[in-house]
C-alpha cells in the first residue's frame, strides 16, 4: 500500500465519497449503533399507530365504561358520512396549500430584499427570524388579542371600522398567524440558497445583457428550486398538524368554520371520548397522508441524493 | 455621475424599505414587549398607548400564576430529550454515514417517513397508554415522546455532518494506526462538532414549544410552558398586559439561543440540506 493518499475530488458542494464497499462482513457489527435509534423510533411512533387502527375497529366510548367492542368497520362508516369531517378535510388541505404558498412567496421576498450589503443587514435578519422563535402558542394568543380584538385590536385601529377578525374570517386569522410565523423560515431556508448560487453565472448573464427580471427567471429561480421544494415540504409537514393557532385563536369556530383535521380529531376524542371513532379519523388522515408522502418522499430523495450526499 | 447617484439613492431607498418591512414584520412582537410594561388599563385603551410610565408589575404578576413550575417542566423535557436525541442520533447517523450499508437509504426512508406520521393519529393511544403506565401528567412522557419526534430529524441533519468528514483524513488516520476512539476523539469529532450543536438547538426549539402532546397529556402537576399560556385564554380579554409579560417570559429562552445560533439554525432546519 502506498502512503500517497490521492487528493480526492473534493468540489464543495458536492462531496464524491469514495467509500470502499466492502462486503458485509461484520455487518451487524456496522449496524449495532444503528439499532438502539432505530428500536426507539419503531416503539414510539409505530405501535401508537397500531393501536389506532386496532381502536378503529371498535366501539368505545369513554364515558359509557364497560363499552368497548368490535365493530368492524362501522365507524369507518360514520367517519364517511360525516360533513363536519369532509369540512375539517377541506380547511386542512386550504390551510396547509394557501400557508406554504404565501410564507414561501413573502418569504422569497425577503430573502430578495435581504440578498444585499446595507447597513443593519445582520440586525434586520435577526429581528425577522424572531417570529419563528417566538413560542407558536404565545404567537396564536398575541394575535387573537392584541392584533384582531374588534374594540382595541390594533388592526382595527389601522384600517379603521370594528370588525370582528376572528369570527367574521376565522380561517383567514389563523393562516395570517400561521404564515407570519412560517416566513421566518422560509426567508432563511431561500436565502441561503441565494447565497450559495454561483456568482459566475450571474455575472455572466450581465455580461450577456440580461435584465434584473430576466435574470431571476431563468437564472436565480431554477438554481433555487432545491431549496424551494424542500422549503415546501418541510413546511407543508408541520403546518398540516397545525394545532396551536386553531385550538388557541378560534376553537375551530364560529361553528366549525376554522376547525382542521388535528383539531377535530382532538375534539371527538378528548371532548366527544368517542375512541372508536377518532381512530378511524386518525387512520384515514394517516393513509391520505400517506399517498401524498409517497410523491413527497420521491421528491426529496431527488434532493438529496442518499448515496452522492446533498448537491 | 448621474447613474450612480440613481444607484445609490436607490440603494438606500431599497434598504430603507427593507427596515421598513422589517419592522412591520415584527411589529406584533415589539407591541408585545410593550405592552409587558403596561399596568393593565393602560393596556386596553382605544386608541392604543404609546407613551405610559412602564412597570414590572405584570411579571411579578405572572410568577404570582406560577410560572417557575412549569419553566422548570419545560427546562426538564427538553434538556433530557436533548441529551437522549444526541446519544441514540449521533451513533445511528454515524453508522449511516461512515459505513454505509445495503438498507441505508430504507432506514433513512423510514425515519423521514415517521416525520410524515400526522401525530393526531398517535395521540388516543398515547393517552390510553400513559394512563394505563401511569405516565398521565409526567414530565417524563414527553420526555420520551419528544425524543422521538425530534430523533428521525436529528439522524438526516447529523448524517450530513458525518458526510462531510473526509474520508482519506479517517484512512490516513488508519494507516497510521489509529484506533476507531482514537479517530473518533481527533478526526471526526472536531469535524462534527458545529453539527452536534446545530442539532441540539434544533431539537431545543422543537421541545421548547411543542405544544399538542404537552396540553393533551399534562396537566398542572408536569405542564410545560405552552401549558401555562393556555390558562390565559379562560381569562382572555382580561388580562393583556400579563398575557404578553408571560409570552415574553415563555419565549425568552429559545429567542435568545436562537439569535445567537443563527447560521445553525438554517442548517439545522434544511435537515443539513443547506450548508
Amino acid at each position: 500500500m502506498t502512503s500517497t493518499a490521492p487528493a480526492a475530488p473534493r468540489a464543495a458542494s458536492s462531496p464524491v465519497r469514495t467509500t470502499p464497499s466492502r462486503p458485509s462482513r461484520g455487518g451487524w457489527k456496522r449496524r449495532a449503533p444503528l439499532l438502539p435509534a432505530l428500536l426507539f423510533t419503531i416503539v414510539v411512533t409505530q405501535v401508537p399507530f397500531l393501536l389506532t387502527v386496532f381502536y378503529s375497529f371498535q366501539s368505545w366510548n369513554l364515558v359509557r365504561p364497560g363499552s368497548q367492542h368490535f365493530v368492524g368497520f362501522s365507524n369507518y362508516v360514520d367517519v364517511f358520512a360525516d360533513s363536519q369531517f369532509r369540512g375539517a378535510m377541506l380547511n386542512t388541505v386550504l390551510i396547509t396549500v394557501l400557508c406554504v404558498l404565501l410564507s414561501m412567496a413573502v418569504g422569497l421576498g425577503l430573502a430578495l430584499l435581504l440578498d444585499r450589503k446595507f447597513l443593519g443587514r445582520g440586525v434586520v435578519r435577526t429581528l425577522l427570524i424572531t417570529p419563528f422563535l417566538i413560542l407558536p402558542a404565545a404567537g396564536a394568543l398575541l394575535w387573537k388579542t392584541t392584533m384582531f380584538d374588534p374594540t382595541y385590536g390594533l388592526l382595527n385601529f389601522v384600517l379603521g371600522g370594528s370588525t370582528d377578525w376572528l369570527s367574521e374570517y376565522p380561517l383567514a386569522a389563523v393562516m395570517t398567524q400561521i404564515i407570519w410565523q412560517w416566513t421566518p423560515f422560509m426567508a432563511l431556508l431561500i436565502l441561503a440558497g441565494l447565497q450559495g448560487q454561483s456568482r459566475e453565472v450571474l455575472e455572466a448573464a450581465q455580461v450577456d445583457g440580461a435584465g434584473r427580471w430576466r435574470t431571476f427567471a431563468s437564472i436565480t429561480l431554477p438554481q433555487l428550486s432545491r431549496y424551494l421544494q424542500l422549503a415546501a415540504l418541510l413546511g407543508a409537514i408541520y403546518i398540516v398538524n397545525s394545532f396551536d393557532a386553531i385550538y388557541l385563536m378560534t376553537q375551530g369556530g364560529p361553528g366549525t368554520a376554522s376547525t382542521n383535521l388535528p383539531f377535530y380529531i382532538y375534539q371527538r376524542a378528548f371532548q366527544g371520548f368517542d375512541i372508536g371513532q377518532s381512530s378511524a379519523m386518525g387512520v384515514i388522515v394517516v393513509v391520505l397522508t400517506l399517498i401524498v408522502a409517497t410523491f413527497a418522499l420521491r421528491l426529496m430523495f431527488r434532493t438529496f441524493d442518499v448515496k452522492g450526499g446533498v448537491k | 455621475m448621474r447613474t450612480s447617484l440613481r444607484g445609490r439613492l436607490g440603494g438606500s431607498a431599497l434598504t430603507l424599505f427593507t427596515w421598513l418591512v422589517a419592522i412591520l414584520f415584527v411589529f406584533p412582537l415589539l407591541w408585545m414587549l410593550l405592552t409587558s410594561f403596561k399596568t393593565e388599563s393602560a393596556a386596553y385603551t382605544d386608541p392604543p398607548t404609546l407613551f405610559f410610565t412602564p412597570t414590572l408589575e405584570q411579571f411579578a404578576g405572572v410568577l404570582e400564576r406560577g410560572f417557575l413550575p412549569y419553566l422548570g417542566n419545560s427546562a426538564f423535557v427538553t434538556v433530557v430529550s436533548t441529551l437522549a436525541v444526541l446519544a441514540l442520533g449521533v451513533p445511528a447517523a454515524y453508522a449511516l454515514s461512515i459505513s454505509p450499508i445495503r438498507w441505508t437509504s430504507n432506514a433513512l426512508g423510514f425515519f423521514l417517513s415517521t416525520k410524515m406520521l400526522p401525530i393526531v393519529a398517535a395521540i388516543i393511544p398515547l393517552y390510553v397508554i400513559s394512563q394505563n403506565v401511569q405516565l398521565l401528567d409526567n414530565v417524563w412522557a414527553l420526555v420520551i415522546l419528544y425524543t422521538g419526534m425530534n430523533l428521525p430529524l436529528a439522524v438526516w441533519m447529523m448524517r450530513s455532518f458525518f458526510l462531510e468528514v473526509p474520508q482519506e483524513m479517517i484512512e490516513a488516520g488508519r494507516i497510521d494506526g489509529a484506533n476507531l476512539p482514537t479517530l473518533l476523539r481527533r478526526v471526526i469529532l472536531p469535524v462534527v462538532a458545529p453539527g452536534i450543536a446545530a442539532t441540539a438547538l434544533i431539537c431545543v426549539i422543537f421541545s421548547w414549544t411543542e405544544f399538542f402532546y404537552a396540553v393533551n397529556l399534562t396537566a398542572a402537576r408536569s405542564g410545560t410552558v405552552p401549558v401555562f399560556l393556555v390558562g390565559f385564554i379562560t381569562s382572555e380579554g382580561l388580562y393583556w398586559a400579563q398575557l404578553s409579560a408571560a409570552a415574553l417570559m415563555a419565549s425568552l429562552p429559545v429567542v435568545i439561543v436562537g439569535w445567537f445560533a443563527q447560521n445553525h439554525l438554517v442548517r439545522g432546519l434544511s435537515m443539513g440540506a443547506v450548508k
